[in-house]
């Protein structure tokens, strides 16, 4: 059988150690209220990234692929796709929850968009 | 094994681990949509309860860390398949099956717990969501714990083949990707809602 480059004992523990910390920080970041709401959630998304990659990297060996790297391409590929479906959604249904609100739309139409009577 | 069987055999390898790898990414983007889902209709609550009333924090922290844990054990039975150790392959295995089992069963203590006060999917949109989401997940850790048992029987029946070795290296793949979509649900749902 291939000594398998990939699963190296370090490479897991590595991954391990870095992903329980990032987990904790942002745990504490929440629960503790140590930073203003805005901030807080900039703050764990970042992380969520982070612990993405660092799994990505010592989980999954994404970069040590070889060969033309087709995994890699594929996974970036789809990350593009997932962003425009996520967003995507949020930006469209955001806009039709404003314009579908039950008041008086004229008149919210008219101060949204500084239009004067 | 002579030399060029052993290169068939690591040809085949690469090329299952990338057709595995792109049903991995059509998972991904199932999720993507659930999420999406979700982040439209979390405040969608129909007068009900919220994600802060649902948001434990010890409750969530201890299922994250149980499945981070599993994850690095996959890992290490991993290792120990390249050092073809089999002994160390069904321990670490089995406790990988054991860690997902916990966290299955906190997660069922969660939702049973819901039910119970009445908050089920059909009592509003966001409750759908997160019904659809979380439980999505779950499904997917059922049929890991599942491919974990059917490979610990393969491997105490007829220990580390090519094949087993294999379906290991592809087992690992789908549950450290498990393990990547709950660190979203545990940034985006939980923490996410304990801010709101």
């Amino acid at each position: 059988m291939k000594k398998d480059p990939h699963g190296s004992f370090k490479s897991y523990i590595i991954g391990f150690l870095l992903s329980v910390i990032v987990t904790l920080c942002s745990y504490f970041i929440v629960v503790n209220h140590l930073v203003p709401r805005d901030a807080a959630t900039t703050i764990i998304l970042t992380l969520a990234g982070f612990q993405l990659v660092v799994q990505l990297v010592f989980f999954l060996h994404l970069y040590k692929e070889s060969g033309p790297r087709w995994n890699l391409v594929i996974f970036i590929s789809t990350i593009g796709i997932v962003f425009l479906v996520v967003i995507g959604s949020i930006w469209i249904m955001y806009h039709l929850n404003n314009n579908m609100t039950p008041t008086d739309m004229s008149h919210v139409i008219q101060s949204e968009e500084g239009i004067l009577k | 094994m002579d030399k060029e069987k052993l290169h068939h055999e690591d040809e085949k390898t690469d090329i299952v681990k990338f057709g595995f790898w792109i049903y991995l990414m059509t998972d991904l983007l199932m999720f993507a949509v659930l999420f999406a889902a979700y982040a439209v209709l979390r405040d969608n609550n129909f007068g009900g309860i919220t994600i802060r009333e649902i948001f434990n924090p010890p409750f969530v922290l201890g299922e994250t860390l149980l499945l981070l844990t599993s994850s690095f054990t996959c890992g290490l039975a991993i290792v120990f398949a390249n050092q073809e150790n089999k002994k160390m392959v069904v321990s670490f295995l089995t406790l990988t099956l054991i860690l997902g089992l916990g966290f299955l069963s906190m997660e069922f203590s969660e939702f049973a717990k819901l039910f119970g006060e009445g908050q089920t999917p059909q009592r509003s949109a966001f409750l759908s969501s997160f019904f659809t989401l979380t439980g999505t997940h779950g499904l997917h850790i059922i049929v890991g714990c599942f491919w974990i048992i059917v490979m610990l029987a393969k491997i105490v029946r007829s220990g580390l083949s090519v094949g087993t070795a294999r379906k290991l290296t592809l087992f690992s793949l789908f549950w450290h990707f498990l393990d990547i979509v709950w660190i979203f649900i545990f940034t985006i749902v939980y923490l996410m809602g304990g801010l709101s």
